[in-house]
C-alpha cells in the first residue's frame, strides 16, 4: 500500500556546496528541460569587500516555470537578482538570458524580461500613465497608450490612471510594479519580494496575479521571497539560499511531500489507535502519543493514507494538524547549512 | 538619444524644485532692479564726485546696460546654488527615489543615459541664463531705457551703448560656460552620491570655499589658483575691457572646457561601473 522508498528518492537534490546543481530526475520528468533556461546562471559570485554577498550560485529557470528564490533575509537573494538585471557587476561567473550573455548582450536580453525588484519605487510626482509612457518609451514599446491601458487593466489600475503616484498605497504601488514589469510584453519576469509590506489580501491578489501570467499569458516568473508559505502557494519550482549559496534545488511538490513531517493526530483513544498499527509499516512512523494525540513522522502524501487506515478501522479522529511546513523544511536546510 | 533627453527634460520640467531657480532669478533680479531704481542716483552721484575732477558726465549713467553689468557680477554667487538644485539631483535623485531600479532595467545604454542627462541638465543652466538675460533685458529696459556704460576695475573704462550688445552676449555666454561646469561638478558628485542634499551643498562648499581659500590664502595658493576653475568665474569682465582682444580670454575659456570634460568622463567612467545598491 505505501512504498517510502519511492516517496524519499522523489526529492530535491541536497547540494553539495563545492559543486554544481545536479537534478537528473528534472531532466527525465519535465519536457520543458530539454529546452534552453530562460536564465542559467553558472557559478555567480560576488564580493563586496570581504563579505561574498553570492559565492559560487548556479541555478536554471526553465521556459514556464514559476521558479521560487527563497532565502533568509540577507542570504545574497537580492543581489543575485540585481546580477540578473545588470544593476551590480558580478564579481566572477556567468549568467545567460535566454541563452545570452548577459555581460556581452546586455540590450536583447533585457528587452525580453520585466523586472520588479523590492519596492516598487515610481516618479511619484507623475500620474500612474506618465510613468509607464516613460519607461514604455525607453523600452520602445509599440503602440504605447493601448499598451499602457492594457497593463494597467491587467492589474486593476486602469481607473487610477491620471492619479498621481504619491496618492497610491503600497498594494497599488506593488500593482504598478507588475505593470511597469509587462509593459514590453516580456518572456520572464524578475520579482523580488513582490508582497512585502502588503496585507493578507494584497499578498494573496499578488500571488493570483502571478499565476494568472503564468497560466494565461505563458510568461515565465521567477519570484524572490523569504515568506516559504508564498512560493509554496504558487512556485512550480524553487532554489533555497543561504550565505550566497544555493541549499537546495528542485521541484517545489516533490521537496514538500518527499519530507517527512510531523502530524498530530487528535483520536478518542490513543491507546487502541497504537495496538492498531503495531506489525504495519505505520508502526515505523510513530512518534508519541498522550491521552487525546498521536504524534506520526510522515511525508504529506501519506496523510490522507493513514487518515484512511484509521477511519477504516473506526478510529474517531476530530483533527488531523500537520506540523511540518515548508518552512520548517528551510530551517533544517540552514541549521544543517550552517552546523556543516 | 532624442527621446531619452526628451524624457529627462520632461522630467527636470515637472518636478517643483526645478521652478525654485527660475523663482529665485526672478526675485533677485527685480529686486536688483527695484533698488537701483530707487536708490541709484544717490550711488552714482557719488561715483561720480569722485571722478568729477577727471571727466564730464552727460546722460544716463544709469541704463539697462549698467544694471545688467550689475546683475552679471551676482551671477556667480545665487546661479551656481541654482545649478546645483537640479544637476546634484538629476542622478542622485534617482537613487534617493529608487527610481534606478525601474530605469537601469531597461534596455538602455548607462553612456546614453549619463550623456542625455547631462545634456537635459546643461538645457535647464541655458535656460536658467537665458531667463536671466530676459529679465535683465526686458525689466531693465522698461525701467531704465539705454545708455553707456561705466565699467570701474583697475582702470575706468566708458563703453558706448552701440558697443555693448556683443559685450553682452560674449560675457553671459562665458557666464554659461562657467555654469555648465559647475553643473559638471555637481553632477559628477550626484553620481557618486545616492541623496542630492550632498551633490548640492558639496558644489556650493567647493566652489565657496576654494573661492575664499583663493582670496584669504592668495600667497599660500599662488602656485595652484591658476589650475582652479574658480579663478576664472570673474573672468567675463574682460570682455567689457576696451582693449579686448579673444587672447585674454582663451586660456580661460580652455580650462573651464578642460573642467567640463573632465568632470564629465570621470562621471561617465565611474556611472559604467556603479553597482546600484539603493
Amino acid at each position: 500500500m505505501l512504498d517510502v522508498g519511492y516517496w524519499m528518492l522523489d526529492v530535491g537534490h541536497k547540494i553539495n556546496p563545492e559543486s554544481k546543481i545536479q537534478n537528473p530526475k528534472s531532466n527525465i520528468q519535465n519536457p520543458k528541460s530539454f529546452m534552453e533556461p530562460y536564465i542559467e546562471i553558472k557559478n555567480l559570485v560576488k564580493h563586496y569587500g570581504d563579505i561574498k554577498a553570492v559565492d559560487g550560485l548556479s541555478m536554471k529557470v526553465m521556459p514556464g516555470d514559476i521558479y521560487g528564490f527563497l532565502g533568509p533575509n540577507g542570504s545574497g537573494k537580492s543581489t543575485t537578482i540585481r546580477m540578473l538585471l545588470s544593476l551590480i557587476r558580478p564579481t566572477s561567473g556567468q549568467i545567460l538570458i535566454f541563452g545570452h550573455d548577459l555581460a556581452v548582450d546586455r540590450y536583447q536580453t533585457l528587452s525580453r524580461v520585466g523586472a520588479l525588484i523590492e519596492k516598487p519605487d515610481f516618479y511619484n510626482y507623475l500620474t500612474a500613465r506618465k510613468n509607464l509612457d516613460i519607461l514604455g518609451k525607453l523600452s520602445k514599446v509599440q503602440n504605447l497608450p493601448a499598451r499602457i491601458d492594457e497593463v494597467l487593466a491587467m492589474v486593476g489600475l486602469l481607473g487610477r490612471a491620471h492619479s498621481i503616484v504619491r496618492t497610491f498605497s503600497l498594494g497599488m504601488k506593488q500593482r504598478l510594479g507588475i505593470a511597469q514589469a509587462l509593459l514590453h510584453n516580456p518572456d520572464l519576469i524578475i520579482l523580488d519580494e513582490p508582497t512585502n509590506g502588503l496585507d493578507p489580501q494584497g499578498q494573496k491578489e499578488i500571488r493570483d496575479l502571478v499565476k494568472t501570467l503564468s497560466q494565461e499569458r505563458n510568461i515565465t516568473v521567477m519570484i524572490s521571497s523569504h515568506v516559504l508559505y508564498e512560493i509554496e502557494q504558487i512556485a512550480n519550482r524553487m532554489i533555497i539560499i543561504d550565505k550566497g549559496k544555493a541549499l537546495v534545488e528542485g521541484n517545489v511538490h516533490d521537496l514538500i511531500n518527499g519530507e517527512d513531517r510531523q502530524v498530530t493526530y487528535i483520536v478518542d483513544n490513543p491507546e487502541a489507535l497504537r495496538q492498531m498499527i503495531t506489525g504495519t509499516p505505520w508502526e515505523a512512523k510513530f512518534q508519541k502519543s498522550s491521552p487525546d494525540r498521536v504524534w506520526f513522522k510522515i511525508t504529506k502524501d501519506e496523510i490522507p493514507v493513514l487518515t484512511a487506515f484509521f477511519i477504516e478501522k473506526g478510529v474517531k479522529i476530530f483533527a488531523v494538524e500537520p506540523v511540518r511546513s515548508l518552512e520548517d523544511f528551510f530551517l533544517q536546510l540552514t541549521e544543517n547549512e550552517t552546523a556543516n | 538619444m532624442r527621446q531619452l533627453i526628451n524624457i529627462e527634460l520632461f522630467k527636470i520640467f515637472t518636478k517643483p524644485r526645478t521652478y525654485i531657480g527660475f523663482g529665485a532669478i526672478f526675485v533677485i533680479i527685480v529686486a536688483i532692479q527695484v533698488g537701483i531704481k530707487i536708490k541709484g542716483d544717490e550711488m552714482v552721484g557719488m561715483i561720480i564726485e569722485t571722478l568729477s575732477d577727471k571727466f564730464i558726465f552727460e546722460g544716463k549713467l544709469i541704463n539697462m546696460y549698467s544694471v545688467g553689468y550689475i546683475i552679471l557680477n551676482t551671477l556667480w554667487i545665487h546661479v551656481p546654488i541654482l545649478v546645483a538644485l537640479v544637476t546634484g539631483d538629476l542622478l542622485a535623485g534617482e537613487a534617493n527615489s529608487g527610481t534606478y531600479r525601474i530605469l537601469l532595467t531597461r534596455p538602455i545604454s548607462r553612456v546614453k543615459l549619463i550623456i542625455s542627462k547631462f545634456i537635459a541638465g546643461w538645457v535647464y543652466t541655458t535656460m536658467l541664463i537665458i531667463f536671466m538675460i530676459l529679465l535683465s533685458v526686458v525689466v531693465g529696459g522698461i525701467l531704465f531705457g539705454t545708455g553707456d556704460l561705466l565699467v570701474m576695475t583697475t582702470k575706468v573704462s566708458i563703453l558706448s551703448s552701440d558697443d555693448l550688445v556683443w559685450r553682452f552676449l560674449a560675457a553671459y555666454s562665458y557666464g554659461l560656460l562657467c555654469m555648465t561646469t559647475v553643473a559638471a561638478m555637481s553632477y559628477l558628485l550626484s553620481a557618486m552620491s545616492d541623496n542630492s542634499i550632498g551633490p548640492i551643498v558639496g558644489t556650493i562648499a567647493l566652489i565657496i570655499g576654494i573661492t575664499v581659500i583663493s582670496t584669504v590664502g592668495k600667497s599660500l595658493l599662488e602656485p595652484v589658483l591658476p589650475y582652479f576653475f574658480t579663478t576664472y568665474l570673474t573672468s567675463w569682465q574682460k570682455f567689457f575691457d576696451t582693449e579686448f582682444t579673444m587672447n585674454m580670454i582663451s586660456h580661460d575659456i580652455l580650462i573651464q572646457f578642460i573642467y567640463i570634460f573632465g568632470f564629465f568622463f570621470i562621471t561617465l567612467f565611474y556611472f559604467r561601473k556603479k553597482d546600484i545598491l539603493s
